[in-house]
């Protein structure tokens, strides 16, 4: 079974979020107008809807998390879901109980969703190929592979931004390629999306083999990679790439992959700077340009709840447009 | 039990290694091969075995099937194992030493043996370890384990410390004729990684394996052997890059050979693109090319032999996200369908095909067995090669279930195995 069949229902509707890759451009459309109608609800005083009252949904976090854990977590609710939240450290799975028995013990307590993030690529197909027929899930990042919500926070970011069409966008990315699950959702998504140019900056260190075959242009050069581009993507990069032979110092890495005011002035003047967070300042970003004008970083938090109580209440059938129309 | 005379009447014989194909009866006596052909003088037989219509070709020879036993019988055992080989056609089986405990001293492969001998399926010889419990820093007692019946020596999956330890235990080897049977990798270029790395580990995220962590241990291990002289066999392969250098090597002179594994004849890295635990391998699935590579060097001999790669798992080791599954797959039951599927498909011509899995690995172990002359053991696979088949779970032999072959329809099915003239399998 592929990914696309396993996440999509026989009617075409989403039954688990795995990836981006291989949906449809008006699936992700459909995701990012369901998240529109869902951003209001935040400003409500009220900040709830009925939609999954009486749903049980398990955050299922292999990997420490706080960011993308609490957006899940208020998305839920804001769903009247019950939520759980299940840290489940490495040596706890090591004393014998595998993967499965813990998805088996936990289906057994009638959970209708499991939100899951763990460092091995392909953790989250796993759980769908194994759960129970009326069980979703939603993957928080698996490995480099996926991060699907992330990357749809951040279409839905670039959409409100810059509107509907991306077919006159550019867009780049920058940073560790190679290691970011989220940049490999962001580049099948902008795709989908029909992104007029999707761009990726880094040394080479950072970039996986053949990325070519994922749809990007490659740039080493950030000044030139920046070139009259709309949207510029700062990616994290994790301490740990410094310790190995990835790169020299933080100190080149700015050098050559900071992104200055002096820099972004090879792009479009109305350049849209985002971040998934947290931010590395003075590593990939001068904080002139993190809290700049330009930048729209704190409304990418903002809007993952949003798309958050997007996907989880199609993967569970729940969409108010479907209802409305009914 | 003296073993019986057996005349194997009417069938095709097929013995490349004496360049024979016809219709030719074969007689069996003593446990070895007594006559090929017209009877020996005064020949009365035991057991007269109609091999109208099917192949009799000697029994196969795989240079690389882990039983588990020692140490994992959970997995699999020498039992189940040798019984499942008998059924494939198989009758000598060569395990690697990485067991539970390394097989680093006499008594492990005394006991493997023995074990074996109690079965009475396919027969066992082993691979000492290179290094004490395979740690890559302390040589083995290779003497002793070549006393105690080793072919050959290995360290397994496992790197060597340096490449100076490796040098001093190719020396070692050399001084007392032993084979040194090589993985090669470069361990520091394949860490973490569980499979090739190219657009397929880009797209899914996997930590790859690239070529050169293959490659650079080749030429790495070449020079090595090349200045020691020491015999050396490269298990495994799966770049092309890899078999053109091998090839280079035994052009100058080389004392070295290589094999294949099954799966690497049919499947690529396009095949993990589900996140198929069951197409995990280590050393991994490649390319298209690699995989065309890997069948030219087959065709034109640079790989002498086809190996299996057995490893069965218990269910549970499959299921897990892929980069926490075990790699490897059971592979005995698909050996002999799968070899002469490259004929059917037109890759080899069917005399060659047959020498890679008896001969050729035969004659890299130093065995006197892969061929049906006349004194040699009566190591014999009489098969209906037209005989249609599926491989799944009820059909395979072996205590493993976990191959990427689930479903295919193998063609060729072994009607019985006989070794040292013993009928060792019988499908009737």
């Amino acid at each position: 079974m592929s990914s696309t069949d396993l996440q999509i229902r026989d009617d075409g509707r989403l039954r688990h979020f795995l990836s981006t890759e291989g949906l449809s451009y008006g699936l992700l459309n459909e995701i990012l107008d369901t998240a529109e109608s869902f951003a209001g609800v935040a400003e409500q005083s009220v900040k709830k809807v009925p939609l999954l009252r009486g749903k049980t949904i398990v955050n299922l976090f292999f990997e420490a998390s706080t960011r993308t854990r609490t957006t899940f977590e208020l998305a839920a609710k804001r769903l009247s879901a019950d939520v759980l939240n299940i840290n489940v450290n490495a040596s706890a799975t090591i004393k014998g109980e595998t993967l499965l028995d813990t998805l088996r013990n936990l289906e057994a307590m009638h959970v209708d969703m499991f939100v899951v993030r763990h460092s091995d690529s392909g953790t989250a197909h796993f759980f769908a190929r194994h759960a129970q027929p009326h069980v979703s899930v939603i993957n928080a990042g698996d490995g480099r592979h996926a991060h699907p919500t992330q990357a749809m926070l951040d279409m839905f970011t670039i959409r409100r931004e810059k509107g509907a069409d991306f077919g006159r966008l550019r867009v780049a990315i920058v940073g560790d390629i190679a290691h970011s699950r989220v940049a490999r959702s962001q580049i099948h998504a902008l795709n989908l999306l029909n992104t007029g140019e999707v761009r990726i900056i880094a040394p080479r260190t950072l970039i996986p083999a053949h990325v070519e075959s994922l749809g990007v242009r490659t740039f080493h050069s950030l000044r030139e990679g920046l070139r009259d581009v709309d949207v510029v993507i700062m990616l994290r990069l994790q301490n740990e790439r410094m310790q190995g032979a990835l790169l020299p110092s933080e100190h080149e890495y700015y050098q050559l992959y900071g992104l200055t005011e002096e820099k972004l002035s090879m792009a479009r003047p109305d350049v849209t700077v985002m971040h998934p967070g947290p931010i590395n300042r003075g590593v990939e970003m001068d904080s002139q340009v993190a809290d700049g004008s330009r930048s729209v970083i704190l409304r990418q938090v903002t809007y993952g709840i949003a798309v958050r109580m997007a996907v989880m209440s199609m993967a569970m059938q729940q969409n108010p447009a479907q209802e409305s129309n009914a | 039990m003296p073993s019986p005379r057996i005349r194997i009447a009417g069938g095709r014989l097929i013995d490349p290694h004496n360049r024979i194909d016809d219709e030719l009866d074969l007689y069996i006596a003593d446990g070895r091969i007594a006559a090929v052909g017209a009877a020996p003088d005064g020949f009365t037989s035991d057991i007269e075995l109609d091999a109208t219509g099917l192949w009799v070709v000697p029994g196969l020879v795989d240079l690389c099937a882990r039983l588990r036993e020692p140490g994992e019988e959970f997995k699999a055992t020498i039992d189940s194992e040798c019984r499942a080989a008998a059924a494939a056609g198989i009758t000598t089986l060569c395990c690697p030493p990485d067991t539970n405990p390394v097989i680093d001293t006499p008594a492990v492969i005394e006991m493997i043996h023995h074990r074996a001998q109690q079965v009475g399926g396919a027969r066992v010889v082993g691979l000492g370890a290179l290094t004490q419990n395979l740690d890559g820093e302390h040589l083995s007692e290779m003497f002793a384990l070549k006393q105690a019946g080793c072919v050959g020596v290995s360290n397994a999956l496992n790197p060597l410390a340096s490449t100076l330890i490796q040098r001093r235990a190719f020396e070692y080897a050399a001084t007392f004729d032993l084979t040194v049977f090589l993985h090669a990798d470069d361990a520091a270029l394949s860490a973490n990684g569980c499979m090739h790395e190219g657009h397929v580990s880009t797209r899914l995220g996997l930590p790859g394996i690239p070529e050169s962590a293959e490659t650079v241990a080749v030429a790495r291990d070449l020079a090595l052997i090349q200045q020691t002289g020491v015999r050396a066999h490269f298990g495994r392969l799966t770049t092309q890059r890899a078999v053109r250098m091998v090839a280079r090597a035994q052009f100058d002179g080389a004392p070295v050979t290589a094999d294949v594994a099954v799966p690497n004849l049919y499947l690529t890295e396009l095949d993990v693109i589900d996140f198929g635990a069951d197409y995990h391998f280590i050393p991994p699935l490649r390319t298209q090319e690699d995989r065309d590579g890997l069948r030219e060097g087959l065709r034109g001999g640079t790989l002498a032999a086809i190996c299996s790669d057995h490893q069965p798992h218990e269910p549970d080791a499959k299921r897990a996200p892929y980069p926490a599954t075990e790699p490897g797959a059971s592979g005995l039951d698909s050996l002999l369908p799968l070899t002469l599927k490259l004929v059917t498909e037109n890759h080899m011509l069917l005399h060659d095909a047959i020498a890679r899995v008896t001969s050729g690995p035969a004659s890299i172990l130093n065995l006197p067995c892969g061929e049906l002359g006349r004194g040699r053991a009566a190591d014999v696979c009489i098969l209906d090669p037209d005989a249609t088949w599926r491989l799944d779970k009820n059909s395979m032999n072996s205590l493993g279930k976990n191959t990427p072959f689930l479903d295919w329809e193998m063609r060729g099915q072994v009607r019985y195995t006989l070794r040292d003239g013993n009928i060792i399998y019988s499908r009737d």
